[in-house]
């Protein structure tokens, strides 16, 4: 059996002949933190959604724990799991009655005692009452990361999970998903701009431009290859193609080798 | 991980019943959402309750079946009722932006069809239920004695409206949310076809063949029948029941067929106006 839990190949989808994810191939190891890295447009967002389901890829394959996503996203969905902030949850429900129907979404057990207990982790208690429509971006934040968690998800897919969270709010939710993946052996992908949160917590980089691969490894491993001292940095020369033209055939080839599984 | 139902089957109640819980939350934390149930039905039922009260002193028709109006409103506002009910219940949906929550998990599109047809269900119980319990008080006229007849009116219309609802939501999840004021308009376009307030003969030869297409005309001739005629006419109902088999049928394979092509645009993440 692969210890990859995401498999990617071939994969691509465009919009009206406009292509937003071109040929992108790349595995996720079971157990990792993995950050999917690009500027605005580069594909991440429609990557995740192909990831989950919500988008049908124009070609390419998709096997998520060792299923066909395309085919059987059923048997995966119960174990994964999503979380964005630009992605509501019904404003008009407090936040426990929103917990308790996505709870009994996923099937949870005794879903009021998980919600007390994610929501005591979160430090989400005292919002519990609370209709989600008036929580400030960062509480929705929160409360977006306890819904993503009620499943205990074997694979959990993140958008700028800590945006809109002061500093110190964001390192708690950081130093709770790394005790989330040690606790559960989870592995988890996340799209972020927070260059300084990637490096903290993700093992591996994979970097989007323009819907297309264009380099992956370690963050040190990156910052060493493109002589930068941090992955700001990094990020800043791959948006801007500084080090070097877009990427041909040669270097793409290189890259989804060493993406390869 | 050990949280978890098995919840790989195709079908699950409990889905169901967690998208159902879901409106209710919605429902009961919002008083105008309840008022706004009872309070066309409401309306339509005392103004046709007046006009049937004037007109029973002028004409010898009316006499005959003092009720006609009144059923023909609640009836009518049955098939509306349901049909806003799955509508509206979806469009709660887009506006708060949770569709992309709700399908990445284990919920199926047809277990989200069903849970908008319970609600449309709840909905409709109320918003009827209650008009017609007034209709009892302000004009001492009972639509529930007319017993059967109507559970399978009832029912007939129900299905209509389940149907009609499917397709505007589905017209709404391909569109967006600019095409909302459909759900308060497209209905009315079958009422002059529907024979709510006058027999189906009245109308043209070649409308009345469009009207025998449509179960709400069924169902309204059948009522008529009932009051006026004091006969339960099988064979109205038996018509209704299979063209409500074959739109419901339509209703649903159109919104899980939009479901696809939404998730073919990637509409699901980013729907709204």
């Amino acid at each position: 059996m692969s210890d990859a839990v995401i498999e990617v190949e071939g994969l691509a989808k465009s919009f009206g002949g406009v292509p937003a994810v071109d040929g992108l191939t790349f595995s996720v190891a079971r157990g990792s933190t993995t950050a999917l890295l690009g500027a605005n447009g580069a594909g991440k967002t429609t990557t995740l959604s192909m990831l989950l389901g919500l988008l049908i890829p124009s070609a390419g394959r998709i096997t998520v724990l060792g299923e066909d996503m395309l085919r059987h996203r059923y048997r995966v969905l119960p174990r994964m799991n999503f979380t964005s902030p630009y992605v509501d949850l019904p404003h008009r429900l407090t936040v426990a009655q929103n917990l308790i129907v996505y709870g009994r979404l996923y099937g949870i057990r005794n879903i009021k005692a998980r919600v007390a207990r994610i929501a005591d982790e979160l430090g989400i208690t005292p919002l519990l009452k609370r209709p989600t429509g008036n929580l400030s971006a960062g509480q929705k934040t929160r409360v977006a990361l306890a819904k993503s968690l009620l499943n205990e998800p074997d694979l959990l897919l993140m958008d700028e999970p800590t945006a809109s969270l002061d500093p110190e709010s964001a390192d708690t939710i950081r130093a709770y998903l790394v005790a989330y993946q040690r606790r559960t052996g989870a592995t988890i992908l996340l799209a972020s701009h927070n260059m300084a949160e990637v490096e903290r917590i993700c093992g591996d980089v994979i970097m989007l431009r323009a819907g297309r691969l264009v380099d992956r490894g370690q963050p040190a491993e990156l910052i060493a290859r493109h002589g930068r001292s941090t992955m700001e940095e990094v990020f800043l020369a791959i948006a801007r193609n500084e080090d070097g033209p877009p990427p041909d055939e040669a270097t793409e080839r290189e890259a989804r080798k060493k993406a390869a599984p | 991980m050990n949280v978890s139902r098995n919840v790989t089957v195709a079908f699950s109640p409990f889905r169901v019943g967690a998208l159902v819980l879901r409106y209710l939350y919605l429902l009961r934390g919002s008083w105008p959402r309840i008022v706004e149930l009872v309070y066309w039905p409401t309306v339509q039922m005392v103004l046709w309750g007046f006009m049937t009260k004037f007109l029973l002193s002028e004409t010898s028709l009316l006499a005959q079946a003092s009720g006609v109006l009144i059923s023909a409103v609640l009836l009518w506002d049955i098939l509306y009722r349901s049909q806003l009910g799955v509508s509206l219940m979806f469009f709660e949906e887009m506006y708060s932006r949770n569709l992309g929550h709700l399908f990445v998990s284990p919920l199926r599109p047809y277990e989200m069809g069903c849970a908008l047809l319970l609600m449309s269900l709840v909905r409709t119980l109320i918003g009827a239920g209650g008009a017609s319990m007034l209709a009892i008080y302000l004009y001492h006229f009972s639509i529930f004695d007319l017993g059967f007849p109507l559970l399978a009116f009832f029912a007939c219309l129900l299905a209509l409206g389940w149907s009609l609802g499917l397709m505007i939501a589905s017209i709404v999840m391909r569109f967006g949310l600019g095409a909302e004021s459909l759900a308060w308009v497209v209905i009315f376009a079958l009422a002059p076809v529907s024979g709510i307030y006058y027999p189906i003969r009245v109308l043209p030869e070649w409308l009345q063949a469009v009207a025998f297409m449509i179960p709400s005309s069924h169902v309204f001739e059948g009522m008529r029948a009932v009051m006026i005629d004091g006969v339960f006419r099988t064979d109205l109902l038996r018509n209704a029941l299979l063209l409500d088999a074959l739109y419901l049928t339509a209703g649903m394979a159109i919104f899980l067929g939009t479901f696809r092509v939404a998730r073919r645009r990637g509409l699901l993440l980013n729907i709204g106006e």
